[in-house]
């Protein structure tokens, strides 16, 4: 019989619905279940008050990210409250056998980053973490999406979920981005036109020439940010590239059953013909670095243009959220957003805190120094991060810029760990939110890639990567 | 384990406030916890309260005069986004919030309000302004919330309806929560997962180079 044309997501949909009763939910098969301290304490408790097992430690796996501190790990934590959370973690992880890389372990990291470095995360698959940045997984043509913590505790007791199919949003991306554009100013561009609710009840897939040309790294960046555009999953299809990234990775398979994986996954892509619920263009040769401004990861704008005047805005409701953004931020309608003065940068998250994030950072640092009135933070997504950064001598051009080479973490992404703006200050910072307080009480963020961040920290103020001496050759770097 | 969820009336909380993300219902910093206690006191807590933790002047909506004990808020467009803390809800419910009103949730804010007895309740843009105007001119209307009617009553006699997902609606009913819902549906599991190997082992050490 011939099949429906169908897309990448509903080919994994099809793959893993267990029960589909009628006015139900599907019971939706779990493939990977990615575990972290802070949304996991409460669902382990409820296991215990079920007096339920978890049924497929084997499926699990966990990692402490968001409240370990990134000072030297001989350390103590200064935190109590954060180094018991983490203490629980080992004790959840011991009494119900999944395997933790927790602190010290050589795979410790931002658990978006150690997935795909460790080779867990695979095309085709289902794979779920408490923390809404799981999208980041859709990079490899998996269906990865956030849950809160009941689920958390519904996929350990059962290795699934239950979920309604979700709608699908093509974002075609075609064109080829100019030199200091980068994946990060894809994603912003896009958030900025769709608004933060843009995406609600979507998954996006993201296709096209420009999006085919990226590199796996930088189709995590994109894929991970699909959240800030109101979509729980954002897919990429599986390629070439994808499989080269995968190839001889500890958790990817070998030898004959890799031959046979990559046959099954070269089956994944959208069929021709298969249709979208919403589709939307964009042209990445008219893109520029983008910044936000605002509060929101939706206010967004190309860096040379001006701050937004809410008494422009479309409806009243607009306008009165902007004129607050405004008012947390301290601008000005109108306004340029190019030279708006620094305190803080930092560099990393599961966003942009990858070996070849920091490739790009080294690259416009090389032989420049951080301005007098920055701190410039940057902080690997993983200890493997961290050492593949040291085996090629970029934490030394960091340190002779004056910026601050730290362990690996969430850190000021979320500030929960210390790592923190001051009330007032003003950060240019590559993780993906910019929310009120989001980066310390008080503190805000202008969001931006790595080669903006840098090219900040060394003019002291928001600088356009492009203007950098040298940065045709920096732009092609890009992840293995 | 949850009650069942039960008709109400109640006075509204309004914040007309669009896009409120869920880093503004809890704060990062109070993610700390590996229970459940304490969350009351740290919703909306960056709004309510000036750095030495006295109330900000004037006070937030919630520390407002009478509006202790309301169990509605009201709230601009697309709430909920952002980080998936289910903490957000649990802080909501904690204050004794029940049902929150608004154009549009984050798809992941939804499914957590729904699992801890808060209703996210979605209405068109112009019964939503309706609504703001009708608790500015009245702040003390008291509105009925209906589950299984799906319907808002409010103090002139008309009746708002409102979608829910009907499994939501039937678990919130009876009490029940989902995980009992997946566990009578072991047997199926087993034999799904019979039939299909698993993808990856979290286990397995670096096999030797093939
Ligand atoms: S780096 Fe930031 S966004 Fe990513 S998992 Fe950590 S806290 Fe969440």
């Amino acid at each position: 019989m011939e099949q429906r044309p169908r897309t990448l997501v509903e080919k994994i949909w099809d793959d893993h619905v267990v029960v589909a009763d009628e006015g139900a939910p599907s019971v939706l098969a779990v493939d990977l279940h990615l575990v972290h301290e802070v949304t996991s304490p409460q669902a382990f408790t409820g296991l215990r008050q079920r007096g339920l097992k978890v049924r497929h430690p084997e499926r699990t796996v966990a990692t402490a990210d968001h409240s370990v501190p990134t000072t030297p790990r001989g350390l103590p934590f200064l935190d109590p409250l954060a180094a018991a959370q983490v203490q629980q973690l080992d004790t959840n992880c011991r009494e119900f056998g999944i395997p933790l890389h927790g602190i010290g372990d050589p795979s410790q990291g931002i658990v978006h980053v150690i997935g795909p470095q460790l080779g867990l995360t695979q095309p085709g698959m289902t794979i779920v973490c408490g923390d809404s940045h799981t999208s980041t997984h859709g990079a490899f043509g998996a269906l990865a999406f956030g849950i809160g913590t009941s689920e958390v505790e519904m996929v350990l007791a059962t290795q699934t979920l239950l979920q309604r199919k979700p709608k699908t949003y093509e974002v075609r991306v075609d064109g080829r981005l100019t030199a200091g554009v980068s994946a990060k100013d894809i994603i912003l561009a896009l958030i900025a036109r769709i608004g933060i609710g843009g995406g609600t009840g979507h998954v996006f897939e993201y296709r096209g020439e420009a999006i085919r040309a990226l590199t796996m790294e930088q189709r995590m960046t994109i894929c991970n940010m699909s959240i800030e555009g109101g979509a729980r999953a954002g897919l990429i299809a599986p390629d070439d590239t994808t499989f080269e990234y995968l190839h001889g990775r500890t958790h990817a398979p070998h030898g004959p059953a890799w031959d046979l994986a990559v046959e099954t996954w070269r089956r994944l892509p959208t069929d021709d013909w298969a249709a979208f619920d919403r589709s939307i263009a964009i042209d990445a040769s008219a893109l520029e670095p983008m910044v936000t401004y605002g509060t929101n990861p939706g206010m967004g704008i190309p860096i040379t243009s001006r701050v937004p005047d809410p008494a422009a805005a479309s409806d009243p409701a607009h306008g009165r959220a902007l004129e607050k953004a405004l008012a947390y931020m301290d601008l000005t309608p109108g306004q340029a957003i190019l030279g708006q003065p620094v305190d803080v940068v930092f560099i990393g998250s599961c966003t942009n805190g990858r070996i070849s994030d920091l490739r790009l950072a080294a690259a416009a640092l090389k032989d420049r120094h951080v301005a007098p009135n920055v701190r410039m933070m940057i902080v690997p997504g993983s200890d493997e991060v961290k050492r593949e950064a040291e085996r090629e001598g970029l934490h030394e051009i960091f340190r002779a810029a004056g910026a601050e080479w730290r362990e690996a973490g969430c850190s000021m992404c979320i500030a929960m760990n210390g790592d923190q703006l001051a009330p007032g200050q003003y950060a240019v910072s590559t993780s993906n939110r910019n929310f009120e307080g989001r980066q310390g009480k008080g503190g805000r963020t202008f969001l931006a890639s790595p080669l903006t961040a840098a090219a900040s920290a060394v003019a002291g103020m928001v600088a356009d990567p492009r203007l950098l001496p040298g940065i045709e050759a920096v732009a092609g770097i890009g992840g293995r | 384990m949850p009650e069942p969820y039960r008709n109400f009336a109640s006075k509204v909380v309004p914040l007309p406030a669009e896009n409120v993300d869920t880093d503004q219902v809890v704060p990062a910093r109070y993610l700390k916890i590996t229970d459940k206690a304490g969350l009351a006191d740290v919703l909306f807590r960056d709004w309510r309260f000036e750095e030495d933790g006295s109330l900000k002047d004037p006070p937030f909506v919630l520390d407002r005069p009478g509006m202790k004990g309301r169990a509605i808020l009201l709230v601009g467009d697309n709430f909920g986004t952002g980080s998936s803390r289910e903490h957000a809800p649990w802080a909501l419910e904690a204050w004794g919030v029940r049902a929150v009103i608004s154009t549009g949730f984050a798809d992941i804010f939804r499914n957590n309000a729904l699992k801890n007895g808060v209703l996210p309740i979605a209405i068109d843009p112009i019964t939503h302004a309706r609504l703001f105007e009708l608790v500015g001119a009245d702040p003390d209307a008291e509105l009925r919330v209906d589950l299984a009617e799906q319907g808002i009553l409010l103090p002139d006699g008309t009746t708002i309806d409102f979608d829910v997902d009907p499994f939501a609606k039937l678990m919130l009913l009876r009490g029940t929560d989902e995980i009992g819902y997946v566990l009578d549906k072991l047997p199926a599991i087993e034999a799904w997962e019979a039939t299909h190997p698993a993808r990856v082992d979290t286990r397995e050490d670096a096999p030797a180079a093939s």
